[in-house]
């Protein structure tokens, strides 16, 4: 059955969205401040970012989207807005405040082989070991089986970032190849893990956990 | 200082020339076979014209890709390109290698080989990266052994990640580290 009234973009706190140049930009700076989720979401040298060149990146991605690259701004849903009262039918729900708190991207999306490459980042310590990387995966996962079709999903960390790994294993990835050495950080060579999870693993587990 | 760093005993490493490449070039760009061999793009054929501006354009030094033609010794024929792409970026030293014989005469000879063994003493004497790697698709066998001569290790396999003929396979990829390749050379 297709479950067309199933929001792809809904999770039970997070909302996947695209991102508003202006306003993120200044979000996701504040983020790059810090090393260490630099050095957990990327293997390009770890430097600040200004807002200006982090709005550039957004707009760039808005041009690329459906093609080789897209993007999502993770946002965590405020507290539910209080029930209108009794009999004011009318009212308009309340406008729900919305926060960045991260992003999704798929890359090296190659549609005639149906496979990519998952990213996903939450950026600042506080919003992380919160179960918001878990939630945002589901979305992920359900995304690139269900909307943009692709047999498999890969994803590369950095063997230093077990908080990754165990997410991604619990999510169904397999470690499939181990680039032995292929990174230096912190004053020694670590390994760099390339992970992997097919459309059909996923759809069997998903199926598993409904029945 | 005097290594011939740009020499083997079979071929020797050069700059593409656009104008007298393009066309043998262009000529491998109708094989299949080589293309869906190289990689997991959609195989499409590519005119002379456009594999001209594609060789000025390379041809501008950059300091994270070096890209070669690969000439005969013997004659100066070109048979192939391949080349060094730094990545991701410097600070890890790793460097990704990509290679193409485009003349069939010429494979299973040894050229390949011989082309692997003057790239990797260039990525390691000459760049002094601490790794290279690299990718093959599970159907070209040939490759596979190609790469086990030369030293590289291979490194697990991406699952079902390429669909050709009507199936998916596997990709598989392989490195070498400095010490390794050191190791070798006695």
């Amino acid at each position: 059955m297709f479950r067309l009234s199933e929001q792809l973009f809904q999770g039970a706190r997070l909302s996947l969205t695209a991102h508003e140049p202006d306003q993120d930009a200044a979000v996701e700076a504040r983020w790059t401040n810090d090393p260490e989720y630099l050095r957990l979401v990327s293997n390009e040298p770890a430097r600040p970012l200004s807002a200006a060149a982090i709005k550039k990146k957004y707009e760039e991605q808005e041009k690329e989207k459906n093609h080789r690259r897209l993007s999502f701004a993770l946002r965590l849903r405020g507290e539910a807005a209080p029930a209108p009262a009794e009999g004011d039918a009318q009212a308009a729900p309340a406008a729900c405040p919305e926060r960045l708190i991260g992003f999704v991207r798929f890359e090296n999306i190659d549609w005639s082989n149906g496979s990519a490459r998952l990213v996903l980042g939450i950026g600042a310590a506080d919003d992380r070991r919160r179960g918001y990387g878990t939630e945002a995966l589901g979305l992920a996962l359900r995304y690139a089986f269900e909307e943009l079709n692709l047999h498999r999903l890969g994803a590369e960390i950095a063997a230093y970032n077990q908080g990754a790994l165990r997410l991604l294993e619990q999510a169904g990835f397999q470690v499939e190849v181990r680039r032995r050495e292929a990174l230096y950080r912190d004053g020694r060579r670590w390994d760099d893990l390339w992970l992997g999870l097919l459309s059909e693993e996923w759809q069997a587990r998903r199926a598993e956990a409904q029945a | 200082m005097n290594t011939p760093l740009f020499t083997g005993a079979l071929v020797r490493l050069a700059a593409a020339d656009p104008e007298k490449d393009a066309a043998p070039w262009a000529g491998w760009m109708r094989d299949s076979e080589f293309l869906r061999l190289l990689d997991t793009d959609p195989a499409v054929p590519e005119s002379a014209a456009q594999r001209k501006k594609d060789i000025e354009e390379r041809g501008e030094p950059k300091n994270t890709g070096f890209p070669f033609v690969i000439r005969a010794l013997a004659d100066d024929r070109l048979l192939g390109f391949v080349g060094l792409w730094i990545g991701p970026s410097w600070n890890h030293r790793n460097g990704w290698i990509g290679i193409g014989l485009g003349e069939r005469a010429t494979w299973g000879q040894g050229y390949g080989t011989d082309t692997l063994n003057v790239v990797l003493r260039y990525a390691f004497q000459e760049l002094d990266l601490h790794r290279v790697s690299l990718g093959v698709f599970e159907y070209n066998p040939r490759a596979l052994r190609a790469y086990e001569k030369a030293g590289f290790v291979l490194e697990g396999r991406t699952r079902q990640d390429t669909r050709r003929a009507g199936r998916y396979w596997d990709s598989c990829w392989m490195g070498i580290l400095h010490s390794e390749w050191e190791a070798r050379q006695s």
